[in-house]
């Protein structure tokens, strides 16, 4: 199946992407992008990547489509630099498989 | 632990003995399930840190990148000169199966023509600054590419060990203690049945065998 591959965040994180043929969708500020997820999960997108300011304002969006196959919606440092939530999330997942966090050290 | 509402009875024993044979199965398999899952889980995890250290480490470098070329050139040149890509990138996904959970698996594909290069604008009114940043980010898609695999496939990896996990206990627990303790009563229940009609009989034959001798003396 062929899917496109979406870019949200700041237009200053996200300019280049749209050089390498990504699909870009600029937003201001920190507003909800529960709306905009929910229609590119509609169309044919398979990988969303969201900065991580963006997606620290909407985990609720994040939490929704994490069971599903498709779209994967995953965190990328903005242009602030990292803010270490995508790290944050991988131990959140081992502490929801194992049970507690074994590689937090 | 509780014992199931059921009637004493064999019929109902041997279908009880059933369900605990299926149980005893059952949790035998889900935790072998279980197991594999968490080795996989252990082995994907770890990658995905990597690649996410990779990526952070990398994207770090492409950001500082454009902002020296943004800082070459003027904000509007520079928005010009990426408004209109050369090509799509599109990942095809096939989906593959971990387990019997199915987990995507994104392969990268463009439109771009062969052999042309990537820059989606012309060099006079650009800086080479611009063609460094673009070229450090076309480098790092397959990165993303792969950590978007990883990382999916993680996150359905731990959903399913979650499930499985209590799955596992609720069995463990509840569902086959239950049963054993069910199966007990019930063949308690039963030997009480049987050894009272046991001391009927005997009580029976007694009184028959002193109605006989009575019978004889008379």
């Amino acid at each position: 199946m062929q899917t496109k591959i979406a870019v949200i965040g700041d237009r200053g994180s996200v300019l280049g992407f749209k050089a390498v043929g990504f699909d870009v969708f600029e937003v201001a500020g920190e507003p909800s992008i529960a709306s905009l997820v929910a229609d590119l999960a509609k169309q044919e997108y398979g990988i969303v990547f969201v900065t991580e300011e963006l997606i620290a304002a909407n985990l609720d969006v994040v939490e929704k489509y994490k069971d599903d196959m498709l779209p994967a919606i995953l965190p990328i440092p903005s242009r602030n630099g990292s803010l270490g939530i995508g790290m944050e999330n991988i131990h959140k997942n081992v502490e929801r498989a194992v049970g507690a966090d074994i590689f937090n050290n | 632990m509780a014992v199931l509402q059921v009637n004493p009875t064999r019929m109902e024993l041997s279908k009880l003995k059933k369900r605990l044979t299926t149980s005893m199965r059952g949790h035998k398999l889900l935790k072998d399930k279980r197991d594999d899952l968490m080795k996989k889980f252990l082995e994907l995890i770890r990658e995905n840190m990597d690649l996410r250290v990779q990526l952070e480490e990398k994207m770090a470098q492409v950001y500082a990148g454009f902002v020296v070329a943004g800082a070459a050139m003027e904000d509007a040149s520079l928005q010009e000169a990426l408004m209109l890509p050369q090509r799509q990138v599109y990942a095809s996904v096939k989906t593959k199966n971990v387990m019997s959970v199915n987990v995507p698996d994104f392969q990268f594909t463009d439109t771009g023509d062969e052999g042309r290069d990537i820059y989606p604008y012309g060099f006079a009114f650009t800086s080479g600054e611009l063609d460094a940043s673009v070229d450090a980010l076309q480098e790092v898609l397959p990165l993303m590419l792969d950590l978007a695999r990883v990382e999916k496939t993680t996150q359905l990896l731990a959903e399913e060990i979650e499930k499985t996990r209590r799955r596992v206990n609720a069995l463990e627990y509840v569902q086959i203690p239950t049963l054993q303790e069910t199966i007990k009563s019930i063949t308690m229940k039963l030997d009480e049945n049987e050894r009272s009609n046991l001391a009927r009989l005997m009580k029976i034959k007694d009184m028959m065998i002193a109605q006989q001798r009575q019978a004889q003396q008379e």
